[in-house]
């Protein structure tokens, strides 16, 4: 298990207890959790709906593929912490990981 | 006007298949699409993408499959109206509808159906200041028409192959074009990214990259963009006009004014017939919703056939159906 917080759209703070072992992309684990996220195209980066701000632990985050950062530059409101959820596994590096999700556009 | 049987909203898989199964009950119909292009999501999101879950196609590419419900569906003849959002439905005496949109075109249909997906594409528009009052005086979000630029001062902005495209294209027509990225390196094609970077060697273009538009201003027509850079200070560019290009996303739109029982962003539907609430008006595929419904090209495709059974009704109020199967009676081309 491990441990993420969650910002929402409004701004709301909550903490999220994630089991690792069933490989779950962080998309999957917000939408289970009644967020507020579109993820149209199911996890497959073609869409960009699965928008998060990597507040806290970017840096131990594996980079973002070409798929992800082609879809991230049609993102007028992407930044140097924006990630698609549906791109990022669940793994122990992410515990205490704080995460925003973005506006949708 | 146009008149027709059908009318129908949206032109993705669904809207297109709607077209067959009406008609084998021989009834016309016309689509309109916001979209340049027909196949919704599609040829829009996934065009190059295999589809596993279509009966009898193991595997089929997605604009393939476009190209297959095109030719399924071209004895019937259908109209289309494409590059146009539909905006409006009035009914009229007899209850028949007449559906406009934002472009010159109205169409006079007895019956409404709405297969519109997650919505009507959109193109994504920047959070910047005063943006959405340039719209049409300055402010575009894709080259209609490329001649509008000509020597006129554009500023376009975004990273992706159509930023780079027409920073290309509009580098001969403009008087002068600059192109804003907020990154230093492109995504788009490697060649064209190159042919990018000689233009602004040369001087044909301005490139600004790792910077953003911050602002607009202008008295009655846009005349400056500002653009603020990762370190240095605020610059102002006379501008024109500005393009932002960031691609298109679908957004509900029009279709939640329509007077329709909606669950969130979906049409609630008897699934007797997928008619909605109101009288003559259908919805079908992504857009709708009832109890187990799955957003799935399969599922739209039985919604269209149950449909045309429930529309026939108004488009022959005189006649009774009967069932046929296409083996036995084929294909009934008008
Ligand atoms: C990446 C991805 C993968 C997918 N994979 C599969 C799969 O393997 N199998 C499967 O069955 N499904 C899959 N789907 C889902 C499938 O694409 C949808 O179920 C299908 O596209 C729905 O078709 P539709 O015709 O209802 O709507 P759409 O394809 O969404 O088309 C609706 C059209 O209506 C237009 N429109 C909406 N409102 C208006 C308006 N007011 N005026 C004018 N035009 C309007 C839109 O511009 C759009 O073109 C996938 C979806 C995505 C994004
Ligand atoms: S769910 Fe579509 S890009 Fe992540």
């Amino acid at each position: 298990m491990i441990k993420i917080t969650v910002e929402n759209r409004n701004g709301e703070i909550a903490a999220l207890e994630i089991p690792c072992n069933l490989n779950l992309s962080l998309m999957e684990v917000l939408k289970a959790a009644d967020y507020d996220i579109l993820a149209t195209c199911g996890g497959i980066a073609l869409c960009a709906t699965c928008h998060v701000k990597v507040l806290k632990g970017a840096e131990t985050l594996t980079p973002a593929g070409d798929q992800e950062l082609d879809m991230l530059e049609m993102l007028p409101d992407a930044g140097p912490l924006s990630r698609l959820s549906c791109q990022l596994r669940i793994n122990e590096e992410m515990d205490g990981m704080v995460f925003r999700i973005a506006n949708q556009d | 006007m146009i008149t027709t049987d059908i009318c129908i909203v949206g032109a993705g898989p669904v809207g297109l298949f709607a077209v067959f199964e009406a008609g084998l009950l021989k009834m016309r119909c016309h689509l309109i699409d916001v979209l340049p292009q027909v196949g919704g999501q599609l040829s829009e999101i996934y065009p190059q993408k295999p589809i596993y879950d279509i009966p009898g196609y193991p595997e089929i590419n997605a604009q393939e499959l476009v190209t297959r419900l095109m030719e399924q569906i071209k004895p019937f003849h259908p109209g289309f109206t494409l590059g146009e959002r539909v905006e409006t439905v009035d009914r009229q005496d007899d209850g028949s509808l007449i559906v406009k949109t934002n472009g010159q075109t109205a169409v006079s249909c007895q019956v409404l159906v709405i297969a519109g997906g997650l919505g009507c594409f959109e193109p994504r528009k920047p959070d910047i200041d005063r943006l959405i009052e340039f719209e049409g005086k300055g402010v575009a979000y894709m080259v209609k028409d490329p001649e509008t630029f000509r020597n006129r001062q554009v500023v376009l902005a975004g990273g992706g192959d159509s930023a780079l495209d027409w920073a290309i294209y509009l580098a001969n027509i403009a008087a002068r074009v600059t192109l804003i990225h907020r990154g230093n390196t492109f995504r788009g094609t490697p060649d064209t990214a190159e042919k990018v970077f000689e233009l602004a060697k040369a001087g044909d273009i301005d490139l600004i990259l790792q910077s953003n538009v911050t602002g607009l201003d202008g008295r009655e027509n846009l005349e400056v963009v500002s653009v603020q850079g990762q370190q240095q200070a605020l610059t102002l560019l006379p501008a024109d006009h500005f393009i932002p290009l960031f691609g298109l996303s679908p957004k509900l739109g029009p279709i939640a004014n329509w007077g329709l029982n909606m669950d969130k962003s979906a049409i609630e539907v008897n699934t007797t017939d997928f008619s909605t609430n109101v009288a003559r008006i259908y919805a079908i595929g992504d857009i709708n919703t009832y109890p187990g419904k799955l957003k799935l090209i399969l599922c739209g495709f039985h919604e269209a056939a149950l449909m045309a059974q429930g529309a026939f009704k108004y488009v022959y109020p005189d006649q009774k159906l009967s069932f046929k199967y296409t083996t036995v009676y084929g294909v009934p081309e008008f």
